[in-house]
Order: C-alpha cells, then structure tokens, then sequence
C-alpha cells in the first residue's frame, strides 16, 4: 500500500478538533489548561462549553489536583499544557492524585519531543514516554497525526482510567484516514513486508513509512507498524510481525532509556529474544533549532531507520 | 554609569532584542523590552560584577564575592543575551545564532552549553527564586557580603513554588536578596487578571515577612533611585521585593498594551518599524 497526503497540520490541532467534538458530545468532559489555550488548540471547546473549561494559571501542580478532584465527582478532566510542564514537572502529583488513586484524568500535553524546535531543551521533554509509562495502571498514547490524535482524545474519553495523550508543535502529513476508528492498545499494521519489523511511534510513523519506501527499492521488504499506544503495547501484533521477519527496528521521537524501544525489548526478550535496533535520542538533551534540522540531527529521520533497518538485517 | 548614558544602552538592548527574535523568527520580545530598563541598571551600575585587572568582566560560575543575577522567567531569553553581551560576557557578533541550531544561546537560558554568564537553565518558570535563595545562602554562610538578584514575571507568580520559596526567604532571614517581579499585567492566555489574579501581590509579600518596595520599570531615573533604595535595606533581617511595573513590549509603540506580542517574532517591516523607534547607540552586531 502507498501512503500519500493531501495536508500537513499538526497532532495539537487534531487534539482540538477531538475536544470540540466532546464538547458537543459528551457532558461529563471538562478541560483544564495552565495559560496555553492557544497552543493546546482548545479555543473550539471553550467556546462551545465556557462554562466546562478551568483556567489554571501557570500551575501545573494544582491542575492536576484539581483534575483528579473532578474525577471524583463524576467529571472527564483533560488536563493539557506542554508535555515537559504536565509529566515530569507534576510526577508526584500524578502519581499520588491520579495513578495510585485510580482516578479517570486524561493528561494531555502538546509540544511533545524534539519538533517543538525553538524553545529548546527546557521545553524538548523526551523522557515522558517513560515517566508514564512506569506509572502502574496509566495508559501512554502517541498517535502520528491530525486524524489519529483527533480520533485518540475522542476514543480516550470513553475509557475509563488515567491516560497520558501525547503530542506534537509542527505540522505533519495527515495519511491516516479520517474516521479511522481508535482502538487503544491495537497496533495498525502499514506496510506488509517480511525482512524487518519496524515498530514506529508519534511523528516517526510517517519516516518510518519513507524509510520502508526507501528500503523497498534496496530490494528490502519492512513490515511496519504504527504502535500509537505504548502502554498497553500490542504485543501480539509485534510478535506476529517478528515471526515473519525476525530483526525488529523501534523508532520515536524520545530517550532510549524508557521509551517504546525498552518495552519491546523488554516482552521480547522473555518471550522471544530478536535482534532489535533503536532509533531515538540516546541519553542526551535537546537543543533549540528547526524541527528538521533537529531531527536530522540527532538521528530521528526516515534515514536514520533505513541505516537501522540495514543493520538489524545484517545482524541476522 | 550616568542615566543617560544607561537610556543608551537600553535603546541599544532594545534593538538586539528585535532583531536576535526576527532572525529566527521566535522568541519572546514583549517581556524582553519590558524588562529591558531593569536589566541596564542592573548589570550596568548596580551590580558589583568580578573583573580582571583591565576591568574586563570575568565569570566565575561559584558567583563568589560579586553580585549574581537569576532570571527566572526564562523566555526574555534576548533581553539576558543582550546585556551579557554589551557587558563583555561573550562577543555581540554570537548574538546572531539566537535560538539557531549548535547555538550557545538557546531558546531558554542554561549552562549546559558554558555560555558566560548563566549559572542555571530556567524557562520551566517558578524555580528562579528557589534557586536565589540557595546562592544567597551559600553567600551568607561563606561571609560573603554580596547580593543576590532575581526576576519573576507575574505571570509566573502563579506557580506554587514561588509560593514556598517566598516563605522560606523571611524564615532564614535571607537579606541579602533582592528580586523583582514584573508587573506588566500580560501572560500568555491574557490580562493577568482574567487568567489568575494575583489581586494583592504587596499585600501578599508583606504577609509573607518581605519588605516590599514599587517602581516603574520603565523610567531609568526611578529604577536607579529604588536600586539604591533597595540595596540601602540589604542585611536588615528581610529580604527585599520589587514590585515594577512595566509595559509589555516597552520602547515600541506598536507592541505596547496588550499581550499580543509575549511569544511572536516581528516581520521584516515590523522590524523596520521598530528600529525606527530606537537609536542605534553602540552599533549594531
Ligand atoms: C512551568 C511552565 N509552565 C508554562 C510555561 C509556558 N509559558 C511560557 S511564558 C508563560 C507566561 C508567563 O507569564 P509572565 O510570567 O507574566 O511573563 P510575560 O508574559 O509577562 O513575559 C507561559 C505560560 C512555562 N514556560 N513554564
């Protein structure tokens, strides 16, 4: 199958597009925001429901509190402001008020990774992914573009549970199909292929499919799945995969340590030990720059997984 | 430093700020320009900064026996590059890779790529004064008798933490800090006072065991008179808290009044008009 776009528009708006379809549709979602409605993209949902909207203030912490506080009323939260400023910022909060006390709050942050650019590293957070995901009982979501994250925030309101909803700054291409139903913890298989399994997560889905296409014309057929949930992780869609191809590549826009690549590492390796390549940051900081030029930088392209690919296939 | 002579400079900060954030088309220029008159008196005649036998400054990152600034809100980012720069920190000229890719000057303030001048990251706001306090006392218990300086935006006073740092301070008694917040009324979302008022700030310092003083931030001669006054209350049990009240994009007209321009870079022909508005003192980088 080919993979074409019509738009580029980024995952934040899909979010927005997904809040302004739960303020129309379901009465229990409320938003809080910590002084970034704009770039959150909730103007939509504060519009249609005013009155279901909590401004914060720049106070992460107390966003939190409050939204587990809501929960217990009965309420939807979707807390949402950049993704270093609603993880790592607020763990404890989220570990106590939200994880260890089981409470429905979606945590959902903008401005995930490298592809925020310009703000550079205070603002890059690219240990999320982890952070989340040791937490017991939360849900990690990394979906790839406008129509998968717009489907995710809408599919997350209906689960009932603490959920982390990542996302991104820049505009990318829209290739998933609009009204694409989001199934949390199911892998979409992309491209059938049977000589490496590459595994791609966020805005590396899309390199991934370029890589797969670049690697097609070296004669190498990728099998490529999008894994947009990193906790609960498919793993028998990558199992299957694996069977076919056994060499596995994982790519996300994150740390090495505690991202999708660990997890796959860590269920293959006590359930079947497979070759496996990483791409991703590799225990460093960020920087400020273009999106591309970081992404070129520090190895997080459709390149960068093709020279991956290679190797893993190589190591066979 | 005369005060005509630091209006110079700040004309000259003014315009490196306009155009460090049009040439990469980011960064924050409305606080930047607001604060830019604190900043000059600052590190232009307050500040007793360490310097080398030709009255070159120097860093030290221990900060030891010189006085030590923190900006905590972290996204008027140009406004620091351009003092440190004009004070002899590092070359103007590196002015012009702001925010560009294997720059030192990154988007938000830090250390980790050895920039002179900046002894810690801040852009995640509400950690400055925590951090000022630390160096405070680590200047107290050393018996070292200078003086710590922090900003804050108001905006930023929504933050917990500044909450708990600013009981922590009058509980040790640290007196030999004086911070600053910027009154210019704007965050992100709007008006301070639709997003999360502070109602209250003096009232609320006063509580809280600081000595509160007020001035506009704007006004060279005013912000010289309450440095003095400020430093004049040093090593009296408290420490000390400004309250300035700025302009939010101050010294261009068209970026006054509203929080329009907190985050966004002037075009080509906003850039003109701004430098129109602004003499070119000590030569552009
Ligand atoms: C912890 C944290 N939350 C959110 C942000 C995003 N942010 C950057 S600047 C800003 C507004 C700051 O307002 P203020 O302190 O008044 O500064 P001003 O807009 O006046 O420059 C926000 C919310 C941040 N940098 N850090």
């Amino acid at each position: 199958m080919k993979f074409t776009y019509e738009t580029k528009k980024d995952t934040r708006s899909g979010f927005g597009a997904g809040m302004e379809y739960l303020s129309q549709n379901n009465p229990k979602v409320v938003a809080l925001c910590a002084d970034l409605i704009g770039s959150l993209k909730l103007e939509a949902f504060i519009k249609n429901s005013p009155e279901r909207f909590f401004q914060t203030g720049i106070a992460e912490a107390n966003m939190i509190g409050i939204s587990a506080g809501l929960a217990i009323g009965g309420y939807i939260p979707f807390a949402t402001t950049f993704a270093n400023f609603g993880t790592g910022r607020v763990y404890d909060q989220i570990r106590q008020s939200v994880a260890y006390s089981g409470k429905n709050v979606k945590i959902c942050c903008s401005h995930a990774g490298l592809t925020l650019g310009e703000d550079g590293a205070t603002h890059q957070i690219l240990e999320d992914i982890g952070l989340m995901k040791m937490l017991p009982g939360m849900v990690v979501i990394n979906p790839c573009d406008y129509n998968q994250t717009k489907a995710a925030t809408i599919a997350i309101a209906d689960y009932e549970g603490p959920v982390y909803l990542r996302f991104g700054r820049p505009v990318v291409p829209v290739f998933t199909p609009e009204n694409q139903k989001f199934e949390i913890g199911k892998a979409i298989h992309l491209i059938e292929g049977s000589d490496v399994t590459i595994l791609a997560t966020g805005h590396l889905v899309w390199e991934a499919i370029q890589a797969a296409e670049i690697l097609e014309e070296k004669g190498i057929k990728a099998d490529v799945l999008n894994i947009h949930t990193i906790k609960p992780l498919d793993t028998a869609a990558i199992l299957a995969s694996i069977s076919k191809t056994g060499c596995v590549v994982t790519a996300e826009e994150h740390q090495l340590n505690g991202g999708l690549g660990d997890s796959v590492a860590q269920y293959l390796s006590q359930n079947r030990p497979t070759i496996q390549e990483f791409v991703g940051v590799n225990d460093s900081f960020g920087e400020s720059g273009k999106p591309a030029d970081l992404m070129e930088k520090y190895g997080l392209n459709a390149a960068a997984i093709v020279e991956k690919s290679i190797k893993a296939i190589s190591r066979k | 430093m005369q005060t005509q002579e630091l209006k110079n400079v700040a004309s000259q900060v003014r315009r490196d700020i306009l155009r460090q954030v049009h040439a990469c088309q980011s960064g924050h220029p409305g606080g930047s320009l607001g604060c830019t008159d604190l900043l000059v008196g600052l590190y232009f005649n307050s500040m007793k900064l360490a310097q080398d036998a030709n009255g070159k400054v120097v860093f030290n990152m221990s900060g030891a026996h010189e006085d030590v600034f923190y900006l905590s809100n972290g996204h008027i980012s140009p406004l620091l590059y351009s003092i440190l720069a004009r004070r002899g920190y590092f070359p103007v000229k590196e002015l012009s890779t702001f925010r560009q890719l294997n720059s030192r000057l990154q988007g938000h303030p830090t250390p980790h790529e050895h920039l002179e001048g900046i002894r810690i990251a801040s852009g995640s706001l509400g950690q400055g004064l925590s951090v000022s306090i630390g160096t405070a006392q680590a200047k107290k218990l050393s018996n070292d008798p200078s003086t710590v300086y922090c900003l804050m935006g108001d905006g930023e006073q929504n933050e917990g933490q500044v909450w708990e740092a600013a009981m922590y301070a009058p509980h040790h008694q640290v007196d030999n800090l004086i911070a600053f917040i910027d009154e210019n009324g704007q965050q992100i979302d709007g008006p301070t006072e639709k997003v999360m008022s502070n109602r209250d700030l003096e009232a609320k310092y006063k509580a809280f065991g600081w000595n509160v003083l007020r001035m506009d931030g704007n006004n060279m001669d005013e912000v010289m008179t309450t440095l003095a006054h400020a430093k004049s209350l040093l090593g009296k049990g408290s420490p000390i808290m400004v309250l300035m009240k700025t302009e939010m994009g101050a010294g261009v007209d068209f970026m006054m009044g509203s929080h329009k321009w907190h985050g966004v870079a002037p075009n080509d022909q906003q850039l003109a008009d701004a430098l129109a508005q602004l003499n070119e003192t000590l030569g552009d980088y």
